[in-house]
């Protein structure tokens, strides 16, 4: 099967475009719900025999390539269309096809009876060709191909609805912010990619990485190279300074929102610095960067978190909250704890907003959680399933995101130090209050709403069983990593698994210390408590005393407002970023350099080529005889070269 | 005079063309429904050719005495040709009626000019070369004056003609100097000797010569004259034939007798004047179209700006420049093929339906058909992931590997000017709104070849290294 990998990839594309050229011609729902998520989920079955097939193999021959075509080829530059499948590779196929898949079908429920359903699985489908390109490529060229493709679809998506309003403006403003923060980022991997190219000749990942630890390359590019690359992940992964754009991408229908920008695509840039950990190891303070970034934004998007009203928003925010602590992983070197962090992330993340799109589905589009209450009682498996991922989130044993979380925050605590350990506590004990918060609002207490205008009811069958699919997963998914300190003589079977690809990077880096099993007993007992903490505090807050939050808000009514407008960071790009661009493009670059010089230059070289092309024209007489006088003169001149030449 | 069996497996597509020849004369004098049989049964024979060839391109091989190669390179230029031809006739099904001069000949001379062009293509011997040329060239002046009751076509042919035999004989005389001081017209012999004859002036002077009679045939400036009335005046199909097959044909005939040079010391002899060639060629052939509103006259002067970017690649004087030529030829082909295909489809009774300004519209009324030539305007301009990008891409590159780097940035400034008559059409198509709301009618035959070559330019723009891969492996 891993011989068959490609098909994996191009299936997807296939559905793509028979949905895509097709889909207004098959008008049936079903049949396009069945072209496009049957084409995902070939895809995930060969990725699961490809999974088996190396899982069958020595762990030494575990990385294996598949040739597709060679793309371009000039010099020493030789960029194929060539899959890697390792173990870090299959992983990320396994969940990128396994929960697109899940969310396909439930899209199949979901976008019942929108007038352009056709285009909506056609664009998903093209997401997924773009997403296991990225994750499969064996060279950076493929891979930024595949990242373009996704910003690309994410952009197509957010804007699906384009005649609809969202907020102050359109969906097609939201989608069109999100592509252009994206290429800021790209900007930088684009940049990192030539100076890869400089100083390793190649772009094909095992050669770059072999050479960045046989060549003699000084520290400080390295350092460039990596913080470049760093830069386009945070615009693909949403972390600060580059975050603004995912809450705004909330904008497009529910499952876009848990397939592209919780579950899959905004972790692609968790993937690509796992991807090139080597280069990451080789520069320390990047990784510090990398850690500090993802911590801050951790602690910061939990904040705002807290305040949100729309059901949607809070789960943005808690995405990039979530994110923001697989880069904390990444800083300090547990890259295999980081991309744990992101397969369990990725099913209870899909499951709360899939969970999230059945409740705006029996709520008529309503979006704000104070508008809900009470839906224990109506929407029975939507509630069930949500509960088990606010659990897993939340880090409540033995639910998947306890593990993982809790590995994050050893290894913060190990390699980073206590400080790094300590705002990651906090911020799971914010975590764990916001989504309780979302959780008792929206499922507990009395409903809000007019129960004689609204009548909620429970999802299809399409749209509830994929949500009982992922809390499965989401429950027992987190026991693959199980910790050392559980499972004894087995190790942790996930680390294990992944520990050949970071092999060298984990070479290169250093850390202090040993630690005992007390303290990580001790620190897991107190992130535990911290988070049934905080469960416990929305409770109170939220079921039995309501006063005390109007209250809160009340007493400390700077705070809220700066948390509720976001810490004003659009407002303050705005004045800072945006209006003296959009200014002096404006009132220089528009009405002086664009329209006077540049037209000018090429309006007058136009004219002139035009004057020059009318004048030479007219030796094409039609006469043949000034046809053979032409080539004679063209003949003398080359041989009075000749001549001259010798 | 074969050796053995292999030999007579290594030259079976000459013979398979020949004898198609044969067949299709016998069928044209006896069969009452010759019109029906004779495009299908050239378009299997070109397409078994063309096949036959790919598959057998591992084996290269030198047979008839040192005459012909066959194999490797030279088989890729059998596939560019015959798969041409093969689509030639595939369109020309349903444009030979509306153009109203069904004769059988039609696709038998078709099949002859391929012969020719196959015979230099394996040329070792400048003699065949010479054989071959003949063959094709004597074959494209009947089929440009195909329809003899019209005046233009009358003109196309006799113009084609008269200079045709012009360059020619400096071809000859070439030749024959060439032979006067080398004793030999082997290309092989030649080119070992070449460090000892380079020093004489008249052996020189036949080279030269030799080079300005291919000019002629690749359309390159100054010896480009005859190509806008030729295309204007020939039937449509015939023209998309001369544009890309026989552009190909004279290009292979320059790196079969080039190639061996390049790499050594004398590879960059003949740069000045091939350099010189390809600057006025591209910028005389973009500046031009600029100006014309037939369409076929403008696809005419493109195909001069074309001839110059490929001259780049022989200019470069290496392997990777003779490499980036083939990929070129090969994108060309489809890409031009395609673009006349759309305008033979389009082509009204009588030659009407030319003018640029006819094509308003075309976005709404044959949403289809507008969208093909919009790809195809596009992959002319050079703008990927299509396949004219990578050609001029790698042409350019074996520019500046060979320290040739203004000659890239004149096709980069050329390229830019080309830009501006490509997107003009996509402009008329869509933008312009058009008198008319006919709808185009086309029948299978046509759009299916439009389709194909369309497939072949994004496919050879998707997987560019893939074909290179195989080139080079023969160089």
């Amino acid at each position: 099967m891993i011989d068959l990998i490609y098909l994996a990839v191009f299936l997807p594309l296939l559905g793509f475009l028979i949905n895509g050229i097709f889909g207004t011609k098959i008008k049936n729902e079903k049949v396009i719900g069945l072209i496009g998520s049957g084409a995902i989920g070939i895809s995930f079955l060969i990725v699961v025999g490809a999974f088996f097939e190396t899982l069958s193999l020595p762990a030494d021959q575990r990385t294996n390539f598949v040739n597709l075509f060679t793309w371009m080829k000039v010099g020493t530059l030789d960029v194929s269309f060539a899959y890697q499948v390792d173990q870090l590779s299959l992983i990320m196929a396994l969940v990128v096809t396994g929960v697109g898949f899940i969310i396909h079908v439930y899209s199949i429920g979901y976008m019942h009876g929108d007038k352009a359903f056709w285009r909506f699985f056609a664009y998903l489908n093209l997401f997924i060709f773009a997403m296991m390109n990225l994750i499969m490529a064996d060279n950076f060229v493929l891979m930024f191909l595949g990242w373009e493709g996704v910003g690309l679809c994410s952009y197509l998506l957010i804007g699906f609805w384009y005649d609809k309003d969202f907020e102050k403006s359109t969906t097609s403003a939201a989608g069109l912010k999100a592509f252009v923060v994206n290429r800021i980022g790209d900007v930088g991997f684009l940049l990192a990619m030539f100076l890869i190219y400089l100083f390793f000749d190649s772009l094909k990942f095992s050669e770059v990485f072999s050479r960045a630890v046989s060549f003699d390359v000084p520290e400080h590019i390295f350092m460039l190279i990596t913080l470049l690359l760093f830069v386009g992940a945070t615009g693909k992964s949403a972390q600060i300074p580059l975050f603004v754009w995912l809450p705004d991408a909330m904008a497009g229908p529910t499952p876009v929102s848990a397939l592209i920008h919780a579950a899959t695509m905004v972790t692609a840039g968790v993937y690509m610095v796992a991807r090139t950990s080597v280069l990451y190891a080789m520069a320390p303070t990047t990784m510090m960067i990398v850690a500090v970034i993802g911590v801050f934004t951790a602690f910061f998007a939990a904040t705002i978190g807290l305040v949100q009203n729309d059901i949607k928003k809070v789960l943005a925010y808690s995405t990039i909250s979530q994110l923001g602590y697989m880069f904390l992983a990444m800083g300090a070197g547990a890259f295999s704890a980081g991309i744990f962090h992101l397969m369990t992330h990725a099913f209870f993340k899909a499951l709360l907003f899939l969970g999230a799109g059945s409740v705006i589905h029996a709520m008529h589009e309503q979006q704000n959680i104070q508008h809900y209450g009470g839906l224990k009682k109506y929407l029975p498996i939507t509630y069930g399933t949500f509960l088990v991922a606010a659990m897993a989130i939340s880090g409540i044993p033995p639910f998947s995101g306890f593990f993982s979380k809790d590995e994050i925050l050893w290894f913060s605590y190990t390699n980073l130090g206590f400080v790094f350990w300590l705002i990651g506590v906090i911020t799971a004990i914010m975590t764990a209050f916001y989504m309780f918060r979302l959780y008792f609002l929206t499922f507990d207490g009395k409903p809000r709403f007019d129960e004689k205008q609204t009548h909620p009811h429970e999802s299809p069958k399409l749209m509830t069983v994929p949500l009982i699919v992922l809390a499965v997963l989401s429950a027992i998914g987190g026991f693959i990593g199980i910790p050392e300190i559980f499972s004894g003589a087995h190790g942790n079977v996930f680390h294990s698994w992944l520990s050949p690809i970071f092999k060298s990077a984990n070479l290169k880096l250093s850390y202090f210390g040993a630690h005992s099993h007390f303290e990580e007993y001790l620190l897991m007992a107190i992130s535990v408590a911290g988070a049934l903490g905080g469960i416990s505090a929305a409770a109170y807050i939220y079921l039995k005393r309501p006063s005390i939050a109007a209250n809160t808000v009340e007493r400390f009514k700077s705070i809220y407002t700066t948390l509720w407008n976001k810490y004003y960071i659009d407002e303050v790009y705005d004045a800072t970023v945006i209006n003296p661009i959009v200014n002096s493009s404006r009132s220089f670059l528009w009405k002086i350099f664009d329209n006077k010089i540049i037209d000018g230059l090429v309006n007058g070289l136009a004219k002139s080529i035009s004057i020059v092309s009318s004048l030479i024209r007219k030796m094409q007489t039609g006469i043949v005889q000034s046809y053979a006088l032409v080539m004679m003169i063209g003949i003398l001149l080359a041989f009075f070269w000749i001549i001259l030449s010798l | 005079m074969l050796n053995n069996i292999q030999e007579f497996y290594n030259i079976l597509p000459l013979i398979i063309i020949g004898g198609l020849i044969l067949v299709s004369l016998i069928i044209e004098m006896y069969s009452e429904s010759s019109e029906k049989i004779l495009p299908w049964l050239s378009i299997i024979g070109f397409l078994f050719v063309g096949i036959y060839s790919l598959v057998e391109v591992g084996r290269t091989s030198i047979v008839l005495q040192n005459m012909l190669a066959t194999g490797g390179v030279v088989n890729i230029f059998w596939l560019i040709f015959n798969i041409t031809a093969a689509i030639v006739c595939l369109l020309s099904i349903n444009y030979i009626k509306k153009y109203g001069a069904y004769y059988g000949e039609y696709y038998i001379i078709i099949q002859t000019s391929v012969l020719g062009m196959m015979l230099m293509a394996g040329a070792k011997d400048l003699i065949v070369i010479f054989l071959g040329l003949e063959v094709m060239s004597i074959s494209f002046y009947v089929l440009a004056g195909f329809n003899r009751n019209r005046s233009s076509a009358n003109e196309a042919s006799l113009k084609y003609f008269l200079l045709g035999a012009f360059a020619t004989g400096f071809l000859v005389y070439g030749i024959a100097l060439i032979y006067g001081k080398a004793t030999t017209t082997s290309i092989d012999a030649i080119s070992l000797n070449f460090s000892a004859l380079s020093g004489n002036v008249l052996f020189l002077t036949g080279v030269l010569l030799f080079l300005i009679g291919f000019s002629f045939k690749i359309a390159a400036f100054p010896f480009h004259m005859w190509v806008p009335d030729v295309y204007q005046g020939s039937p449509t199909t015939v023209a998309g034939l001369f544009s890309t097959a026989g552009k190909a044909a004279g290009f292979s005939a320059l790196i079969v007798t080039f190639a061996a040079l390049f790499g050594g010391p004398h590879g960059h002899l003949f740069t000045p004047y091939l350099s010189a060639i390809a600057v006025f060629s591209m910028l005389f052939g973009s500046i031009v179209a600029i100006m014309q509103t037939d369409i076929k006259r403008m696809l005419a002067y493109s195909s001069i700006a074309h001839a110059g970017y490929m001259l780049i690649g022989l200019a470069s004087g290496n392997i990777d420049g003779v490499a980036g030529i083939i990929f070129y030829l090969a994108a060309y082909s489809f890409m031009n093929l395609a673009a006349f295909g759309i305008v033979s489809i389009l082509e009204g009774k009588e030659e009407t339906n030319l003018d640029l300004d006819s094509y308003a519209g075309l976005g709404t009324r044959s949403p289809f058909i507008a969208g093909l030539f919009a790809l195809i305007m596009f992959a002319l301009a050079g703008i990927p992931p299509f396949a004219g990008f990578f050609g001029k891409y790698y042409v350019f590159i074996a520019a500046i590997k060979s320290d040739l780097t203004w000659l890239a940035m004149v096709g980069i400034l050329s390229s830019m000017i080309s830009v501006y008559f490509y997107l003009r059409l996509v402009v008329i198509m869509y933008f312009k709104s058009s008198e008319t709301e006919d709808k185009v009618s086309y029948t299978a035959s046509e759009i299916i070849a439009v389709v194909i070559a369309v497939v072949f330019v994004i496919i050879l723009g998707l997987a560019p290294g893939s074909f290179i891969d195989l080139v080079t492996k023969f160089l």
